[in-house]
């Protein structure tokens, strides 16, 4: 079978709705680009740390001293299964009539993502009573400045989450509603690439250097 | 579900499964040389490297589905900000770190 | 109320911080003239109230202007805000270069912290609040109508991007009144602008007014990139699109991408000043050359930002006057999108002289050269455009012209100071002032007056007086060279910029030359406010209702001047470059389409308005301290956002008999229009309908 050309990035709705399909093509174009945007955020973040990580320790805390890899490994598994359950939401929203499937995958996932978030913060108030707080040197400045970011940015997917469920309830599964799902995964999908690069290249590295 | 639909169902759901098993895989992997501390130091950083870039195309791939068959559009946009990041980023870290040398 | 607890509902803010009461308890030259500025603005704004309660303007204000998600009028409101601001900023100029004629072994009328607050307004109004806005105004009001589109693709995003501009200009105005702007230049380098040796709300209202404009042109730029890549006419491919279009594009394209760093670093300073965080203090491990290289980050690339939508103008004028089709098409396209991508390589060249090693200075030297390239290429396309053209020099053409020459010796100047050495010799001297003065008025601002000479009789229906158009002109080139080549010979003489007080007599006579070409620059802004209020008192004699009054070539001249709110009452089908001028010679223009659909538009919202007027409050409660404002006007922002998506009816319909009815009527107009031979076009035969040679 020939491959339906895709549209767009995400899930394409393709057949299943040919009229969502059909509107969804520049909006969601526009939200891709708003998301490379936030990307060249990251990076200048990333790039930031990559510096002050080396250079700006300032005698303080060394990321080995304040890094709990055990607890970033379960961070990422936690933020990567919702990453998961997102897709199973997206299949949901693509080829289930009903929204109950819809529903309980978006609740896991936010549960997941509430539950990342939580483990974020216990590490950050553990950093925070050793010590190691933001305003102790260059390198811990740009740590909190990278992750907390990419908390906020999650945090706010969590707000968004919310505010569909509610007007999945609302208006039940409109056009409006579906696109807004198909960015919200996108935006899922790409912070989970962010904390990818976060764990790998703030927490891997530094505690293997 | 028309039958089409439920073709199309198995190869989407089978995208989503097969990108997070290749995800929490090559996560694990990177995890564990660290943990465990395999190989040298330098060829460890370097692994972890390439282990994060190939769980990144996993997540272009599988769960954003960004692939050469993608719009011609997106693919452009995908690249060249790729270019831009590297530009940013490399350039930064050029410049900062040859200023550190000469600093010291 | 306790005295005291009010007091700390407007955090740090005082009596004292009024800038009239200031001046009350510290009377002195400097602070009356800047409570005189402050008094000028307050003025004006309660001049504009009472005109608008007297002639009873504010209903149409509201619902025709401020609510209105119309990309043309969100183009000419800012365009709007860009005059505003040019006036301020330009007195500001004429200010400054006063101070420095007169200031050789004398301390002139202004405090050194005054002229530090006024080069940091100056800079950061005209590429923020002058240039920024009339680029994305223009970009707004014609490149929809260019590619055949009856709208950008995210109407309401493209009012907020307006509105967040607006309330960054509007946190700059209230800093005339109340409390002190940064005095750290537009560039805001820290440590300086650090709490330690900046404390107080200077630098928090540059940090805060530069961050909301920063994200409004990010949000500005998605919206036209995918506005040109998903939003064209039928048969209006990529490179069938007239080159606005395309530097549009790449315009946009940078604004994605540069505006981020610029953000961030912002953000950064915000927290070394609110949070005690380390990025670019002294101490502990922060690293003040990081800003530098994340300010010109986005820098670098945003002179190309501002400087690609002018060559877009220059293109479309120069081939429009000389009656040709633009000479190279592919070439000048090529080159545009070159520049785009080299202006993210070249950001080192800001600061050569940081401490990097000479490596990394040559790398970043020759790309800096390599720019010279594809600008070179373009300059040769205008110049082969207009040979063998019929040339007419209305003001658009002259201001082209003079492009053109002026450019050439900046670009020359640029490519002296992409030598490392050389620039080390000349950093930070007013050389560089001259060089990118030299820069970015010819490139930006004579850009803009060419593109609002050209395209006004589009958007108001009536044709600019030429006569004034053209003093202006002379006022703005001869202003140009009087002021900024003494500039050059004193940075080589060693005058180092920002500088209130000389000691070198040598210096007075070319300040003396600069001043008066500073006040000949301020004239040719006169004469264009002069100009525009002659052209609309003779608006009778002016109109070009049929809408195609300079024998135009692109898509935009096809529609009645002003056009209709839906641009197009029938999407064109476009078969080749030249959309419009295809169209005329086939004998097509005019002709009335088989059949009219309803069309539909965005209603109006007050999303906008909301979101701008809390943005303001956010600022101004951030630059303040009056957290429990920054929490509220925070709810209202995201609350708007949020209300608006549980909006369901967000469009309306126009029914096709209205469309019909409309759309005939003006066909049957332009039919009884006389055709305009192009000698007479600058007279009131002129009424916008050309006559087609073939």
């Amino acid at each position: 079978m020939k491959r339906q050309p895709l549209l767009h990035p995400g899930l394409n709705l393709g057949s299943t709705d040919e009229y969502s399909h059909d509107v969804s093509e520049p909006i969601i174009f526009g939200f891709w680009v708003f998301l490379m945007a936030d990307l060249v955020l990251f990076a200048i973040l990333f790039a930031t740390y990559a510096s002050m990580s080396v250079q700006g320790q300032a005698g303080g805390p060394t990321p080995i001293d304040v890094f709990d890899l055990p607890s970033a490994f379960i961070e990422t598994m936690l933020l990567l299964t919702s990453s998961i359950t997102f897709g199973m939401a997206s299949l949901a929203l693509k080829y289930k009539a009903d929204s109950l499937h819809l529903v309980f995958w978006l609740v896991l996932t936010f549960c997941l993502g509430a539950g990342f978030i939580g483990m974020e913060l216990r590490d950050f108030w553990v950093m925070i009573q050793q010590g190691a707080v933001p305003q102790r040197s260059g390198f811990l400045s740009s740590f909190f400045l990278l992750v907390a970011t990419h908390g906020i940015h999650v945090t706010a997917g969590l707000f968004w989450m919310l505010v569909l469920l509610l007007q999945l309830r609302v208006f039940g599964r409109t056009t409006e509603v579906k696109l807004r799902l198909m960015r919200l995964a996108l935006f899922w999908h790409m912070l989970d690439i962010v904390w990818v690069c976060i764990f790998t290249f703030v927490y891997l590295f530094g505690v293997a250097q | 579900m028309t039958d089409k639909h439920v073709e199309t169902y198995t190869q989407d759901f089978r995208s989503y499964c097969i990108g997070g098993l290749l995800a929490l895989i090559l996560t694990s992997l990177a995890f564990g040389l660290v943990v465990f501390e395999v190989l040298p130091n330098f060829e460890r950083l370097i692994a972890i490297s390439v282990l994060a870039v190939a769980q990144i195309i996993v997540h272009f791939r599988y769960f954003l589905h960004i692939s050469w068959h993608s719009h011609r559009d997106d693919l452009q946009l995908v690249l060249f900000t790729s270019l831009i990041l590297f530009l940013m980023v490399g350039g930064t870290i050029w410049i900062l770190f040859n200023l550190h040398e000469q600093m010291m | 109320m306790t005295a005291e607890s009010s007091f700390s509902l407007l955090g740090i803010l005082t009596a004292q911080d009024i800038s009239f009461v200031h001046t009350f308890e510290h009377p002195g030259m400097s602070e009356f003239i800047d409570a005189s500025a402050g008094g000028v603005m307050v003025m004006g704004g309660i001049i504009v109230i009472a005109l608008l309660t007297y002639y009873r303007g504010w209903h149409a204000l509201w619902c025709d202007w401020l609510t209105s998600v119309d990309h043309k009028k969100v183009g000419i409101m800012y365009i709007v805000v860009a005059f505003v601001m040019l006036a301020r900023a330009i007195i500001e100029g004429v200010l400054m270069r006063y101070q420095q004629s007169i200031a050789v072994n004398d301390p002139g009328i202004l405090s050194p912290d005054h002229f530090g607050q006024l080069f940091s307004t100056h800079g950061s109004i005209m590429i923020f609040f002058v240039a920024m806005p009339f680029v994305t105004g223009m970009m707004n009001y014609i490149m929809p109508q260019q590619i055949g589109a009856r709208d950008v693709s995210f109407p309401l995003l493209n009012a907020i991007s307006l509105w967040l501009t607006a309330a960054g200009a509007a946190l700059v105005m209230i800093s005339l009144v109340v409390g002190k702007f940064s005095t750290g230049g537009w560039t805001a380098y820290p440590p300086y602008t650090g709490i330690e040796f900046s404390p107080g709300e200077g630098v928090d209202y540059w940090i805060w007014s530069i961050s909301l404009a920063s994200i409004g042109s990010t949000l500005t730029g998605l919206n036209f990139a995918t506005t040109i890549y998903k939003n064209r006419a039928p048969g209006m491919t990529l490179f069938r699109m007239p080159l606005f279009c395309w530097t549009s594009l790449c315009t946009s394209i940078l604004m994605i991408f540069a505006m981020a760093p610029l953000t961030i670093a912002t953000l950064m300073l915000a927290l070394d000043r609110y949070a005690g965080f380390h990025f670019f203090t002294n101490d502990l491990g922060g690293n003040m050359m990081n800003y530098a290289n994340l300010f010109w980050l986005f820098g670098h690339p945003e002179v190309y930002i501002l400087i690609l939508p002018a060559f877009g103008v220059f293109s479309e004028v120069i081939s429009t006057f000389s009656g040709k089709t633009i000479y190279g098409y592919k070439s000048l396209v090529i080159a545009t999108m070159s520049i785009a991508v080299l202006s993210f390589t070249v950001w080192l060249h800001h600061f050569f002289t940081m401490g990097q090693g000479a490596n990394v200075n040559v790398i970043f030297g020759i790309a800096t050269m390599l720019i010279g390239v594809p600008t070179g290429v373009k300059v040769y396309d205008w110049l082969l455009t207009m040979v063998r053209g019929r040339i007419r020099l209305t003001t658009a053409m002259l201001f082209s012209v003079m492009f053109l020459v002026t450019f050439v010796i900046g670009g020359l100047t640029g490519v002296i100071l992409a030598n490392p050495p050389v620039d080390f010799a000349v950093h930070n001297s007013l050389f560089l002032v001259a060089h990118f003065h030299n820069m970015v008025i010819p490139g930006v601002l004579f850009g803009m007056i060419a593109g609002y000479q050209f395209w006004f009789p589009k958007a108001f229906g009536f044709r600019l007086a030429e006569r004034w158009g053209k003093v202006s002109f002379w006022c703005w080139s001869f202003g140009f060279y009087l002021t900024f080549m003494p500039l050059y010979v004193l940075g080589l003489m060693g005058a180092m910029r920002r500088t209130v007080e000389w000691f070198r007599p040598e210096y007075l006579g070319w300040l003396q030359v600069s001043f008066v070409g500073a006040l000949l620059l301020f004239s040719g802004f006169l004469f264009l406010c002069v100009q525009l209020v002659v052209s609309i008192r003779q608006r009778d004699q002016r109109r070009v209702p049929a809408g195609d009054p300079w024998d135009g070539r692109s898509l935009e001249w096809s529609n009645s001047s002003p056009p209709p709110e839906y641009n197009f009452a029938v999407i064109p089908d476009v078969t080749g470059q030249d959309a419009f001028t295809r169209i005329k010679q086939q004998g097509q223009a005019y002709a009335s389409p088989i059949a009219y659909e309803d069309i539909v538009v965005p209603k109006n919202s007050i999303v906008a308005p909301v979101i701008g007027i809390a943005a303001i409050m956010f600022g101004f409660a951030l630059v303040w301290h009056i957290w429990w404002l920054v929490v509220f006007s925070f709810v209202c922002m995201w609350g708007a956002v949020i209300a608006r998506s549980f909006v369901t009816e967000t469009e309306r319909v126009i029914p096709a008999s209205k469309v019909r009815a409309d759309h005939e009527a003006w066909l049957q107009q332009v039919r009884e229009c006389a055709t305009t031979p192009r000698e007479q076009e600058n007279t009131s035969v002129n009424v916008g309908r050309a006559e087609v040679l073939t």
